[in-house]
């Protein structure tokens, strides 16, 4: 089977949030609140335990030229976030249980009939996106639609995209796709056209990538995302060393007294 | 490729989602009809958890939303680390006074508690669990890339092995069994082996995660735990009338590790501890410090002016006992907190500048 991948190309995105609808339809995903957060059109605010898709709204200056925008008038950029479903998952690391696996489609599932809510993978997702449900204490967050990709599926918020902002496919003829993009709105004369895919940092790429105008941490995409385990090294030669001491420092305790 | 009728009704839905979403560029749920509606704050985040910025742009990040998610974890977990910490310590104080020949009361009460630590901690930790009833999928793999793995076979060896040490002991004291040397003695070492692993991997659970504040400092949380677990343990001794200076003895050594641990984090400051600085998170850090730092060091330097039982010494050494066991458990939950207001703000991951937020009411350049 071969590894499946997300591009989700917010230059295309028209904020209809089709994609959060068809998810919670599809993975009957609990409605989580109707806050009216005057974060623009943003009502779920990130992704979580009952968000698995996530659409942002960044309002920005007004751009003449694209797409016919009067002066004072500012600009939509929306970008559907997801789980990453990172090469090197934090959250897959960091589950004790064993319930967190990596499927034959290179996804990060919770499988939620072993998850017993121990909460680890939330503190080592470096995204933010797996999240504890407080009513019923398992952590969830996007499946990658695991049971359409099994049938053969798109997933379902690639299925119900409108625009084709969200693509679905193989991975690297997708990450080609992604490059194509880029070019192609660099020669339209769109300069400020990035690709988010943090290959170069110890997550080693994503399994779902995003086309944003602008500076990904607009949209909250962190530059330098790292997986929790390359701490590791570091805590357990602490740990080693104190608990060395702890030794040492008693044994000369004990028998440097007269009165042990 | 064939589908079921049913999953072709559901198939056709997301085709009917798409083309409502072309029509009229919106679309709503049938799942979202406002009887349905849950009051609980969406994702954790409280609109008043955090000072939403007026809006996204490179130097805010989306609109000044945490990037990372909170830490589930309740008062069970500093609890924990607390209670673990020094009954680890201390099941490793009852192996090594054994070997070098200490007051076998005084070993005898750090059997037990150690015992009484490890019978406690497994019900704190899986009262935090979310799903309490699959407590024993922890012990489905084992995951040494997993601190909390490790930490789980490491506590059900400890508990195992602290509880059959005591007990042992205890049985063989009243003469109800026969002394059987092997035994025991594999429970004694068991139990320190495994509980120095106790007293410390709790520090790489913690410092090995996103969370900057915590693994900004991972090198130094385990050895902060470890040094804070010994203080505890030694202190409870004392608390229970033992008078070797031995203890006072460890206790000095470990007063001044947590003195310099508190000047360490007062003067390493960068972006990711700010929480161990500012606000109510910093001045627990700075209490916790205090109280298991400075203050106990000094009485247990004054106790040594008087011999080590005269009336005054012990005092003094009781005193700086309580200040220790104090100390150490607002230094775990300080620790905790800390976290909690690191993973709020998205400053550190998104590599933003300090202070927080530009003035909201100004409006960002374009480009």
């Amino acid at each position: 089977m071969s590894v499946t991948a997300f591009l989700t190309d917010s230059t295309l995105c028209i904020g209809c949030k089709a994609c959060e609808v068809a998810c919670k339809e599809w993975n009957q995903v609990p409605a989580d609140g109707f806050d009216f957060r005057a974060l623009s059109y943003d009502n779920t605010g990130s992704l979580g335990h009952s968000t698995w898709r996530h659409v942002k709204f960044v309002e920005n200056g007004a751009v003449p030229g694209f797409g016919g925008n009067a002066s004072e008038v500012f600009s939509w950029g929306f970008s559907s976030d997801v789980c990453k479903h990172c090469a090197n998952a934090g959250c897959l690391e960091a589950c004790p249980t064993g319930a967190i696996v990596r499927t034959e489609f290179g996804g990060v599932y919770v499988q939620p009939d072993v998850c017993n809510g121990c909460g680890y993978c939330v503190v080592c997702c470096p995204f933010g996106v797996v999240e504890r449900r407080p009513d019923d204490g398992r952590a969830f967050k996007c499946t990658f639609c695991y049971d359409r990709q099994k049938e053969g599926l798109a997933p379902a918020c690639a299925t119900a995209c409108p625009t084709e902002s969200i693509k679905f496919g193989e991975i690297e003829h997708l990450r080609e796709t992604a490059r194509e993009r880029v070019r192609d709105l660099e020669e339209k004369g769109f300069d400020d056209v990035n690709l988010y895919d943090p290959t170069e940092t110890s997550v080693g790429g994503i399994h779902a990538f995003f086309i944003v105008r602008g500076d990904p941490k607009t949209y909250n995409l962190p530059p330098k995302p790292e997986v929790p385990t390359t701490y590791l090294k570091k805590g357990w030669m602490s740990a080693g060393i104190a608990a060395a001491a702890m030794v040492a420092g008693a044994f000369l305790a004990f028998t440097g007294s007269s009165d042990r | 490729m064939s589908i079921s009728p049913e999953r072709e009704t559901r198939e056709l839905r997301l085709q009917q989602i798409r083309r409502e979403a072309e029509l009229r560029a919106t679309s709503i749920s049938k799942l979202l009809s406002t009887s349905q509606v849950d009051k609980r704050p969406s994702n954790g985040h409280a609109l008043q958890d955090f000072e939403p910025a007026a809006y996204a742009s490179a130097q805010t990040g989306y609109y000044g939303m945490p990037l990372l998610k909170t830490p589930s974890w309740t008062w069970e977990v500093p609890i924990y680390l607390f209670v673990g910490g020094a009954a680890g310590a201390s099941a490793m104080l009852a192996s090594v006074g054994k070997l070098t020949g200490a007051d076998r009361d005084m070993i005898r009460d750090a059997r037990w508690l150690a015992a009484i630590g490890a019978a406690l901690s497994p019900p704190l930790l899986i009262s935090d669990l979310g799903f309490p009833k699959r407590f024993l999928n922890m012990l489905r793999v084992f995951k040494v890339q997993s601190p909390m793995s490790v930490g789980s076979w490491t506590l059900v060896s400890f508990s195992s092995a602290a509880a059959a040490s005591a007990v042992l002991t205890e049985l063989e004291r009243r003469r109800v069994l026969p002394r059987i040397p092997v035994l025991t003695d594999v429970a004694e070492i068991g139990a320190a082996l495994t509980g120095l692993v106790l007293a410390t991997y709790t520090g790489v659970l913690v410092g090995a995660t996103a969370i900057p504040v915590w693994n900004a400092k991972v090198s130094l949380i385990p050895i902060h735990f470890a040094t804070s677990g010994l203080s505890t343990a030694v202190s409870v001794l004392e608390l229970r009338g033992h008078t070797s200076s031995a203890l006072n003895k460890i206790g000095i050594g470990a007063t001044v590790v947590e003195t310099a641990i508190g000047a360490s984090l007062e003067l390493g400051k960068k972006p990711a501890t700010e929480p161990l600085h500012h606000g109510p998170t910093g001045w627990t850090m700075r209490v916790a410090g205090l109280l298991s730092g400075p203050v106990p060091l000094a009485l247990r330097l004054l106790s040594l002016t008087s011999s080590s039982r005269s009336a005054r010494s012990v005092k003094l050494r009781k005193a700086a006992a309580i200040s220790s066991i104090a100390g150490s458990l607002i230094t775990r939950w300080a620790w905790v907190y800390a976290g909690r207001a690191s993973s709020k703000d998205p400053k550190v991951p998104l590599q933003l500048p300090g202070p927080p937020r530009p003035d909201a009411t100004q409006i960002p350049q374009d480009k």
